[in-house]
């Protein structure tokens, strides 16, 4: 599985009330939730995101509330994959439930600026920047948790083990 | 290897005789929490589950509390979706408007938590709990969904990160500045995937809503957990709260800490979180002017009784400041009835400040005190982020109730030095 897109940059600690605002938590539709996602900190985030478009932000990413709600919109605005430094621990959990695929990479997260071109290779964990003809090597994620993402989330894997 | 508090919880819920930090376990749950907001998502997922309803339909507590009473149509078809899923898989813990309080204020006070319990919460202040000798923790409502399908979650096993509280706390301090002062000095990700064990001396002089607000904030550095021993003041609590069979567990002597901290109760001064992290903390002298327009008293962090009472003490006798809004929240109907019955209200309503029935509301930006562009709040809450309490353009600031008290009465953010 790979992703491949334009790289959104973000800094430290993106919180989850930046990636979808509380006041648009009346909804829990995904397509809604996405016209709304990443609004206080980047109002022209769903103007430009195209579909496979990549996220790279530094640590912390995804902190604050456990709203659910954060990894579906950027999953529902077409984003393909988010590489951070870290990741909050409720948001990480969150992503893979859902099957927004993340990755951990300190290394690619200070080697991509905005508007670059990367691909990534899920089953390598590598991390190719073809705008800098550079590549990183991402945290590969545990076998439990490739179990989880190879189910596409959560509820598939649960589904499966009761078969 | 010895075990921490935390590590011993999960390996007893896991079947296993020891675990250490990374390992990745299956561990039985004895409660399972979801709110108004996150509980529509994972019903909605657990549809998609080839299950036949609930674990147990007695370890699931459903509590609509962020925009209720209902704020709006989309919000009431919520709640609407929440208390028809309770009513199918008779939920014995869904609690209705009347009924309802803060959760984490509430499910203490309900005695539904108790020492040596596993418990999730699609709600990231889920780490409560912890003050009474709990493992509990924040999940999304997938992983709610899962919980209450199949009665187990998955967890990575964390390191611990050791707080060791001394001396008794200086006046004026309180289990907010406490954890306020513990954020500032290790970062708002200074305890990411860890548990915060919390031991010293000084605990013994801290009140269980003190404890309770500063397991509330674990996850605003970032921690997985945050816990508490249980002392004969968590058993009284328990015994006078809860008929649940508890369970204590105490860390290993030889357990492992990735680090650990002293920090000297006696020491500390009010401590004040500026925009827009809670690790911008302040200390109280060294705040400057700053002129605000609204105040709230209340949250999951700091709505239960010795707040009230706090807040009391300093607004009694004083007005709050022309033009100051100043918001004060119980979190719970049995706290609500309580300071109405010691005459707290009284003092708030005649120092002119306004008194809601519970709810998350303000702290998340949800309504009863939205902040317009420009605005300052001082706040008992436990987020400053960005645009957390209303506008973009809004600026939150952190502090305990007798700081946020004191700032009403001025009308910038003080002291209660300055007023009493």
């Amino acid at each position: 599985m790979k992703a491949h897109g334009r790289v959104f940059r973000y800094g430290d600690n993106v919180d989850t009330d930046v990636i979808i605002p509380a006041r648009y938590l009346n909804s829990s539709d995904p397509a809604e939730l996405a016209t709304h996602c990443m609004e206080d900190i980047d109002k022209d985030f769903v103007k430009k995101v195209q579909k496979g478009d990549i996220i790279v932000a530094d640590k912390n990413f995804g902190c604050g509330s456990s709203r659910e709600h954060a990894p579906i919109a950027i999953k529902a605005a077409g984003v393909s994959c988010v590489i951070a430094e870290t990741f909050a621990r409720i948001f990480y959990r969150n992503a893979i439930n859902i099957g927004l695929p993340i990755i951990e990479c300190p290394e690619a997260s200070k080697g991509i600026e905005a508007g670059d071109e990367v691909e990534v290779d899920f089953d390598s964990g590598m991390i190719y920047n073809l705008t800098r003809n550079t590549q990183f090597k991402g945290q590969a994620f545990p076998e439990f948790m490739q179990k989880i993402i190879a189910a596409e989330g959560l509820v598939n894997y649960i589904n499966n083990k009761n078969n | 290897m010895g075990m921490t508090m935390t590590q011993k919880i999960l390996a007893a819920h896991a079947g296993l005789d020891s675990v250490e930090a990374g390992q990745l376990i299956e561990a039985r749950l004895d409660l399972v929490l979801g709110n108004d907001i996150t509980s529509p998502v994972a019903i909605h997922e657990m549809d998609k589950m080839k299950v036949e309803g609930v674990f147990d339909k007695d370890k699931i507590a459903l509590v609509p509390d962020h925009f209720v009473p209902n704020k709006d149509i989309k919000s009431a078809e919520h709640c609407k979706c929440v208390r028809e899923f309770a009513k199918r898989n008779k939920i014995t813990n869904y609690f209705e408007v009347g009924q309802m309080g803060i959760e984490h204020a509430l499910l203490p006070e309900k005695g539904l938590t108790v020492a040596g319990d596993v418990v999730i919460g699609a709600d990231s202040h889920t780490c409560t709990y912890g003050a009474l000798g709990a493992f509990s923790t924040g999940v999304g409502s997938t992983d709610m969904a899962a919980g209450m399908a199949t009665g187990l979650a998955w967890f990575k096993v964390p390191s611990a990160i050791k707080f060791v509280l001394t001396g008794k706390p200086a006046k004026w301090i309180s289990g907010k500045d406490i954890i306020l002062h513990i954020i500032g000095m290790i970062g708002v990700d200074g305890a990411l995937y860890k548990s915060m064990e919390f031991v010293g001396d000084g605990i013994q002089y801290l009140s269980m809503d003190d404890r309770f607000t500063i397991a509330n904030m674990a996850i605003e550095a970032g921690g997985k957990n945050g816990i508490f021993p249980v002392d004969n003041r968590a058993v009284a609590y328990m015994k006078e709260h809860s008929v649940k069979e508890y369970k204590i567990y105490e860390a290993d002597e030889d357990a492992v800490y990735d680090e650990e901290y002293v920090i000297e109760l006696d020491k500390l001064k009010p401590t004040v979180a500026f925009p827009h992290l809670p690790e911008n903390t302040h200390t109280i002298d060294e705040v400057g002017d700053i002129a605000i327009d609204q105040v709230v008293i209340g949250s999951c962090t700091n709505g239960r009784l010795d707040d009230l009472r706090i807040a009391a003490k300093i607004l009694d006798g004083h007005k709050v400041k022309e033009g100051i809004r100043t918001i004060i929240i119980p979190a719970t109907q049995k706290i609500y009835l309580q300071a109405m019955e010691e005459g707290l209200l009284k003092i708030f309503i005649e120092a002119g400040a306004v008194v809601s029935t519970p709810t998350c509301g303000p702290c998340l930006g949800g309504y009863m005190g939205i902040l317009a562009e420009g605005e300052r709040c001082v706040s008992t809450t436990n987020r400053n982020f960005v645009g957390r309490m209303g506008h973009v353009n809004s600026e939150v600031y952190l502090a305990s109730p007798a700081v946020a008290a004191a700032s009403a009465i001025t009308g910038k953010i003080s002291s209660p030095e300055e007023v009493m």
